[in-house]
């Protein structure tokens, strides 16, 4: 409280009493909302694969908490798993509440360029999350065609059956793109401009780099696809034929718009993930970061390839074959980048003094964990070998392999590591490591199982195996997947049990628990609205990965970006 | 709102809310270029849609045209204006780009009428579906930009916030710029 009187006059203007909370500017207020909204929706996304694995497991049985599942509402759980843990989980999470809460803070300035487009942002994000919700409740369910929502399919209400279904899943994306787009702009402008004073582009930390560098390419991505879903509502509800090849239409334009922005969508997300883990792996290896301009150049060469990849999702379309092989090529290409960065941040660990903490042990599962998926990648990029895996289970044991890295592992590593920042409070080291080999080991037995059986031949969209005999066999298989999910979703009960745990009782955070160098931790735990004094805001002087420096104050084996060259004590 | 010290720094040299708008118009190129990109693919894949094409009123878009050109001429000069620190003129030259907004939606009301009713709707074929949704996206564009101009308008005539009046301005120039490459696509490729 103290704190609060110190600098009153700055943070008593703006909304008092529970407006503080939702009509609050402050972005550590926004990334918050952002991060409970996502964090609800991940478990209403998880609820959603346990209901379906079961099904799969066991078919036609009732599912515990749920009931029978009827294939229309199987269709309409798969899809919106899909898009839930994507739009609404995903990307809140990972760049809309951590760029929020790390931009400002890690730049060294007192808040967003534009706090009320950024406020507004959420709001926009709530309302797409309200009609997405509301859409799994309206006559004919929720929509069951994928997130991908390919037409036909998609956009005659005679072929899916969910007439509203589908159509308030596509609003509630299209809203959540406008979120992202004025959250986007912001991210992008105040990086920028509002940097700390001194804070030159190679002295900014990987974290709002690679959270600028995913705002621009959704930027650039995602418009064909909001055209796309302009027309596609239209088709859906004005009766055009933009996706109609009976009226001159083209179903396979939407696949194009439609992955244009999908595949990017990877690299949009896998970015801030990346960005994070990099800055875990530097500050507990207690070693200056490897390569920080090959780890930035290979980012920006992999946000540029990633807008030609994305016809590889089409190999199976009908497309020119002469085309699957320029993307063939630029598939495999894109992996070159991409290695370079894991195997980079590898290199930061080789001398390092490495201390295991939970969020240390979150960001090295995310590298070896990340690898895997990359490599089964490699499989699906080459158009010969995806004739026969397209559409199988390996695609989708795969995805999930790059995914869970990003959305889950990396996420907990973020959270971990900047909890007490957020919070003021230390979280309980047992109860984390708990919870990690908790959940990083059933993720394995759940996916590695989903590999042998898509190389089996297991087509992904199959409602009940028992119609399929030559599939029959593999039945312990889907099993051992749906048990394994079942433990990982019961380890997570160790994480919320130990953010309650260590929200009201942990002990005090200090302002820089893990003696990191990066400027948020110059901040009060947690940072009061405008984040310093307004007139203490931090200068920079060096770069954000100074660890083990001989030139740092005598007995610190890091050296603050913001510490001035004269406070060091003359040497020798 | 007391603006934070974050929105008034500039570490590129280019001020915030410029660097802002031209992101935003860079969200925009894309939107319009995946619509625009889907509909020459589709004009080139189909000859026959000249037929319908030949149903639009190219005096009426040339009409159109030349009214938005020179609504983005006075946003010029408002500029001008703001740029000399007079507010109220600033403001003058903004409603009358607003004028132009304003006579752009009623030529356009009047000729989807017309077309309207002489049964070349949305769903009439190909053509006509891109036709409405890409000069309707356009036109929402205009609408919006013109009330957004209106609340500029009036603070500059107050003396406040005049870099606005530019800002808008860059805006208007792009919505301008999209109607260049909207008319000759649908009115004069015949």
């Amino acid at each position: 409280m103290a704190q609060t009187h110190e600098h009153g006059a700055h943070a008593d203007h703006g909304p008092q009493g529970i407006l503080k909370y939702i009509w609050s500017t402050d972005h550590k207020i926004i990334a918050m909302q952002y991060l409970f909204t996502g964090m609800f929706m991940a478990m209403v996304g998880g609820f959603m694969a346990y209901v379906f694995r079961m099904q799969l497991a066991f078919p036609g049985t009732s599912v515990p908490l749920y009931g029978v599942v009827s294939p229309a509402e199987y269709n309409a759980l798969i899809t919106n798993h899909g898009s839930i843990m994507i739009f609404w989980v995903a990307m809140p999470v990972l760049i809309a509440a951590f760029g929020n809460f790390c931009i400002p803070l890690m730049i060294g300035a007192d808040d967003m360029v534009f706090p009320r487009i950024n406020r507004l942002s959420y709001q926009v994000f709530l309302l797409s999350v309200l009609v997405v919700l509301a859409s799994l409740f309206v006559p004919g369910g929720g929509f069951g065609g994928a997130w991908t929502s390919y037409p036909p399919l998609s956009a005659n209400s005679a072929y899916n059956l969910t007439r509203l279904g589908a159509s308030m899943w596509l609003t509630a994306v299209a809203l959540e793109f406008v979120a992202f787009l004025l959250g986007g702009i912001n991210f992008i402008t105040t990086l920028m401009n509002s940097r700390a004073p001194g804070m030159k582009a190679y002295d900014i930390p990987m974290t709002p780099w690679m959270i600028v560098i995913a705002s621009i390419v959704f930027m650039l991505s995602v418009g064909p696809l909001i055209a796309g879903a302009i027309m596609l509502l239209f088709d859906q509800n004005l009766g055009t034929g933009f996706f109609d090849p009976n009226r001159g239409g083209d179903p396979i334009l939407w696949q194009h718009l439609f992955w244009f922005f999908g595949h990017p969508e990877v690299y949009v997300v896998l970015f801030p993930a990346i960005g994070m883990v990099i800055d875990i792996i530097a500050t507990f290896a207690r070693k200056k970061l490897f390569g920080y301009k090959i780890i930035l150049y290979t980012a920006v060469a992999t946000a540029v390839l990633s807008f030609f990849v994305w016809a590889h999702h089409q190999f199976i379309a009908g497309i020119d074959p002469r085309m699957a092989n320029i993307f063939t090529v630029t598939t495999l290409l894109i992996s070159v980048p991409i290695a370079e960065m894991l195997f980079v941040s590898i290199a930061t660990l080789y001398g390092g003094s490495i201390h295991l903490t939970t969020p240390m042990l979150w960001a090295l599962a995310f590298i070896g964990e990340f690898l895997i998926g990359g490599v089964t990648g490699i499989f699906l990029g080459a158009s010969g070998a995806d004739v026969y895996l397209h559409d199988t289970y390996f695609v989708l044991a795969h995805f999930h392999y790059t995914f869970f890295p990003i959305a889950i592992i990396g996420t907990f590593a973020a959270f971990t590591y900047w909890f007490p920042k957020m919070f003021g409070k230390m979280m309980d080291d047992r109860l984390g490591k708990i919870h990690f080999w908790g959940t990083v080991i059933p993720f394995n037995v759940i996916f590695i199982p989903l590999f042998v059986l898509g190389l089996g031949g297991q087509h992904r969209r199959i409602y009940n195996f028992q119609n399929f005999p030559e599939l029959q066999h593999m039945q312990p298989l889907r099993i051992l997947a749906t048990g394994a999910l079942i433990v990982m979703l019961f380890f997570q009960i160790f994480f919320f049990w130990n953010v309650i745990k260590s929200w009201i009782s942990g002990p005090k955070a200090p302002k820089n628990p893990w003696k990191a160098n990066t400027l948020e931790w110059t901040a009060d735990s947690p940072p009061p609205h405008g984040n310093w004094p307004p007139d203490q805001l931090p200068k920079v002087y060096r770069g954000p990965y100074e660890y083990g420096h001989p030139d740092a104050p005598e007995g610190m084996d890091y050296w603050p970006q913001n510490l001035p060259p004269q406070n060091q004590p003359a040497r020798g | 709102m007391q603006k934070p010290i974050a929105t008034t720094r500039s570490a590129t040299g280019i001020p915030t809310g410029r660097l802002a708008v031209w992101w935003v118009l860079a969200s925009e190129v894309v939107i319009f270029g995946g619509l625009l990109a889907s509909y020459v693919m589709h004009r080139l894949g189909h000859p026959e849609w000249a037929n319908a094409a030949a149903g639009t009123n190219t005096w009426i878009g040339a009409f159109n045209t030349f009214v938005l050109l020179s609504s983005s001429f006075t946003a010029v000069l408002a500029h001008q204006a703001a740029e000399h620190g007079d507010g109220k003129q600033a403001a003058r030259y903004l409603f009358m780009t607003i004028g132009g907004a304003a006579t752009f939606i009623l030529v356009k009301s009047a000729e989807w009428t017309h077309e309207i009713r002489e049964g070349f709707t949305i769903t009439a074929n190909g053509f006509w579906s891109f036709y409405y949704t890409a000069a309707g996206l356009h036109a929402m564009h205009v609408i919006a930009g013109a009330i957004v101009m209106a609340f500029v308008a009036r603070d500059a005539a107050r003396g406040r916030e005049l870099q606005r009046v530019e800002l808008i301005g860059i805006y208007w120039h792009f919505v301008d710029v999209v109607w260049i490459f909207l008319f000759p696509l649908l009115y004069i490729a015949k």
